[in-house]
This record gives C-alpha cells, sequence and structure tokens, in this order.
C-alpha cells in the first residue's frame, strides 16, 4: 500500500467535497492512503500574494514544514490553487536565500524546520505516474462506453510548473479518459483559464470566460466536461443558471471531477464517488447502472 | 476653451520605479523586454484592462509610476501564467503583476473596488481562523458588490447547501490558529516586500520620455 500526505485546502472542505469524496473512495479503492497533514493552514491563494509577499510564501511554507515532519511521504494536493501555491513557496524559497532565512526563521518560532524535502503533487499525476495506465485499467470494471467527455486541465496545473509535461498540449487527462472506457472530445480550451477569483470579483468579466469554455464545450457535443479544480468546477458548474438568462444562449452541460469519473468506472455507486451532489448529473447513469 | 497635457515631461517620471519592480520576485529581467506583445496578445482578459500587459511593462520601464499603480489591470489579471509561460524573453509577467498590487496596497494608491476590498477580508480571515470559510467570504463578496447581487446568489446558495457543498453557518478554523500566527507575526519584523537586490543602476538609453 503506497501511502501520501493529503493537503485538502479549504475548498475540499466545503464547495470542492465531491471532489474529496471520489478522492477518498477512488484511492481507497486503488490501496492508496492518504493521511491529512496535521492542523494545516490556508494556502494563501492568489489573495495573499497580492497584499504580502513574504507572509503568503510564510503562510504556505508551514504546511510544507509540518509535512516535512512526517518524514518523506509526498504531499497530494487536490486542489489546483493549493498545488500552485504550495510548489511556488517552494520555488520562492529555493530561489531567493534572503526570503528562505526569514521564512526558516519565522517558521522556528513555532518549533518547525524548513528543509524543502517534500514533494507536492497533483492527483491526476499521482494516479498516472504511481498507479499507472496498464493498472488503472485492470481495475475498469464498468467502462463508461459512448460517454463523450470534455478534457479540461484548466491553468494551475499547467502552469507556470509543467508538471504534467509541455503546458500547450498536455494528454494525460484524456489518457485517463479513454482508460475508463469513454472517449476524450477535441478541446482547444483545456488549459484556458475559467474566470478564477473573477466571477465572484468582476462578474462580466469572470463569467465572460466562463461562457466562452462552457459555448465550445457544447459545440463538442459532449456529454460531460471533466475537472481537476475545485474553482473550476464551480466556476463552469454554478453559472449556467445565470448565464442562459443573461446570454440567451442553452450553456448547460454536467461537469464532474476526474476523480468521480475514474470512480464510476471502477464500479464505485454514485454515492460513493458525490454524484448525487452535483448540480447537474452526468449522463453516466444509464451507462454504469 | 480647456487645454490640457496628459503626457508627462521627462522629469515628471520616476525614473527608479522599474528597478523597484526588477529589485522584487519575478521581476529581474524586465529590462529584457522587447514589447513584441505576446503578453497582451495570450492573455484572457486583457481585453478588460485599462492598460494591457505590454503596456504596463513598457510605462513601468519608462517610469509612469503613478499610472501603474493605479492601473485597475493587475487586479483583474486571473493569474493563469499564460504570459509567464510564453513571454520569449522569459519575464515572469504574473509575479510582475503581484508586485504592483502589493506597492500599490502598500502605498494606498490602488483603484477602490471590490477585488482589493476581498484580498484585504481574506487576509483578515486567515489571522483569524487559519482557513477560509467559503460561504462567509461569499457573503462578504456579494455584500460589497451590491444588495442585488446578494439576492441573485440566494438560489444557488440553496442549492448548494442542500447538497451539503455550502456550510452557511460553518467557519472552517484550525484548531491551533495561534500556531499559524507566532509565524505570521515574525514575518511582520520584515518588511512586507522581498528585495532581492539593492536598487541598481537604470541604463540611461531607456530613459527617454514615452507618451502613454
Amino acid at each position: 500500500m503506497k501511502s501520501y500526505l493529503y493537503y485538502p485546502g479549504c475548498s475540499l472542505k466545503g464547495m470542492g467535497g465531491p471532489y474529496e469524496q471520489s478522492l477518498f473512495s477512488t484511492f481507497r479503492k486503488l490501496d492508496l492512503k492518504l493521511t491529512e497533514i496535521p492542523d494545516w493552514n490556508c494556502c494563501g491563494a492568489t489573495a495573499y500574494l497580492s497584499v504580502n509577499g513574504n507572509m503568503a510564501i510564510a503562510l504556505a511554507a508551514r504546511n510544507l514544514a509540518i509535512a516535512e515532519k512526517d518524514g518523506g511521504r509526498d504531499i497530494v494536493a487536490p486542489c489546483s490553487g493549493c498545488f500552485l501555491s504550495l510548489n511556488k513557496a517552494k520555488a520562492s524559497l529555493k530561489e531567493y536565500p534572503e526570503l528562505r532565512a526569514k521564512v526558516v526563521d519565522a517558521l522556528g518560532r513555532a518549533n518547525l524546520q524548513y528543509a524543502g524535502t517534500s514533494k507536492v503533487r497533483h492527483p491526476l499525476e499521482v494516479l498516472m505516474n504511481d498507479v499507472g495506465p496498464e493498472a488503472l485499467k485492470k481495475l475498469v470494471t464498468k467502462p463508461l462506453k459512448d460517454l463523450r467527455v470534455v478534457p479540461y486541465y484548466g491553468c494551475a496545473i499547467l502552469r507556470p510548473y509543467e508538471v504534467l509535461g509541455d503546458s500547450h498540449t498536455p494528454t494525460v487527462l484524456e489518457e485517463l479518459i479513454r482508460i475508463t472506457g469513454a472517449t476524450p472530445v477535441d478541446y482547444p480550451y483545456k488549459g484556458r483559464c475559467c474566470g478564477g477569483m473573477l466571477t465572484s470579483g468582476v462578474q462580466a468579466v469572470g463569467l465572460r470566460l466562463a461562457e466562452i469554455l462552457l459555448e465550445a464545450a457544447k459545440k463538442t457535443e459532449a456529454d460531460v466536461i471533466v475537472t481537476t479544480c475545485p474553482l473550476c468546477h464551480y466556476n463552469l458548474e454554478c453559472y449556467q443558471d445565470h448565464l442562459r438568462k443573461s446570454t440567451g444562449k442553452d450553456l448547460d452541460i454536467p461537469v464532474m471531477y476526474f476523480t468521480q469519473m475514474l470512480g464510476l468506472a471502477m464500479g464505485l455507486g454514485e454515492r460513493e464517488v458525490g454524484v448525487d451532489r452535483l448540480l447537474r448529473r452526468p449522463m453516466t447513469v444509464g451507462v454504469t447502472a | 476653451m480647456n487645454v490640457s497635457r496628459t503626457v508627462k515631461y521627462e522629469e515628471e517620471l520616476d525614473a527608479d520605479f522599474a528597478n523597484e519592480i526588477a529589485a522584487m520576485p519575478g521581476g529581474e529581467k524586465i529590462w529584457d523586454c522587447i514589447q513584441c506583445g505576446t503578453c497582451s496578445a495570450i492573455c484572457p482578459v486583457s481585453v478588460y484592462m485599462d492598460k494591457t500587459p505590454r503596456r504596463i511593462i513598457g510605462m513601468i520601464r519608462a517610469g509612469f509610476k503613478d499610472e501603474v499603480l493605479s492601473s485597475v489591470s493587475p487586479w483583474i489579471c486571473t493569474s493563469c501564467y499564460s504570459c509567464t509561460v510564453e513571454c520569449p524573453a522569459d519575464i515572469k509577467i504574473t509575479d510582475i503583476m503581484y508586485s504592483i498590487k502589493r506597492m500599490a496596497m502598500e502605498q494606498k494608491t490602488y483603484r477602490r473596488f471590490v477585488i482589493p476590498d476581498i484580498e484585504d477580508e481574506f487576509v483578515k480571515m486567515v489571522w483569524k481562523n487559519g482557513r477560509l470559510s467559503e460561504a462567509k467570504m461569499g457573503m462578504k463578496v456579494a455584500r460589497k458588490s451590491g444588495l442585488r447581487n446578494l439576492i441573485s446568489m440566494v438560489p444557488l446558495a440553496w442549492k448548494l447547501s442542500r447538497r451539503n457543498r455550502l456550510k452557511l453557518f460553518h467557519t472552517e478554523r484550525m484548531a491551533n490558529p495561534e500556531q499559524l500566527r507566532i509565524v505570521l507575526n515574525a514575518m511582520q519584523e520584515h518588511p512586507p516586500e522581498l528585495h532581492v537586490k539593492k536598487p541598481g543602476v537604470v541604463p540611461t538609453h531607456h530613459h527617454e520620455a514615452v507618451t502613454t
């Protein structure tokens, strides 16, 4: 059994609940263990970095320091925003020794040490690299035949740290979709911004970005969009009613997490992967029943 | 008829501004910009900005400090890092946008609107609880963007809370936020902005006044 540290971040404890639920159930099925980092704190997201740069890095680094105490297990950060913040802190502390000295001193006062040894990973990459396509394929008992899926990566797991390969042409999500028996559609906007925080801040701009993505997804005649991030999920799923009213376009399409898709294909029930908590149920109902 | 001037004379510019930006993380290569405009082209929100990313970089180098620090552009930036990945001169434009935001916050020259306010609230919530409560944050945001907005969010909030995705009266907090505050307080002893190197000398040929 392979074991990881788990950094949930605030979203997976709230809006991203179905993501956490499906992550837990699929990892359990795959015999992967997740241990939550004790008393973790907010990663800082984009907001803290806009207010105080040094403190934002220290904030994220506290989680890394706690993880280091554990002794070498990799950190799994399912929220793309957290994944980026934690990796950014790590990269900044490596690049700027002056900053590192300050952060190490500050962490020391809370009896924490930072050496920069822990690795922060996204579960999509963990599934494809640690478990591997062959092992995953063997566990697919209810292939999602006839399901056409939009592979949507969003920004933060692609850029600026190109952990999934070249950020222009990622293919791992498509590969995972094929493993589940479904068909990935060709989607030109797979790494384009979903609107990020702007859907709350400047709605006219944020919702325009979500609209562009949804319209392109509808054109592919896919059944569902698959996402890897709770904020992308929220922006694409939750404003469809609003957009229908404001634009007059039919932009209705189910949006689910890649972990939910994989879980269903591995024979987990809809309730086990939290599909019943989505605003619009994907068409897997008929396929997997 | 009122005749006025919007173009600055050279002596009205801040010649050291580019060095200040260059001294912050990500700004190191700002003098390598060739003004190709790739950043503005790839940016998904440049069409909504008052100054495009290319222009922001050009204006920083020319010394238009007040104009850049009061621009709405960095606050519209969604931090998608497309520009950073595409820039042929390896300039970390996203990080420069962050630097501008922090300087504007510090000097209180930013445009007052909902985004800087949200980020302030975010920071306060982290200091208090160590984590973010999405429902409480959402309520603050909606209130700041007007009563109509708050009301328009009610049906969605209801649907999400019925699916146990929005915990309306729940506060997400650490068991011991004091542990985090020890770290943050220690960081507060340092200036909020990291200067990675001392401001150097500006290459003189970059000094011509530029019209905006």
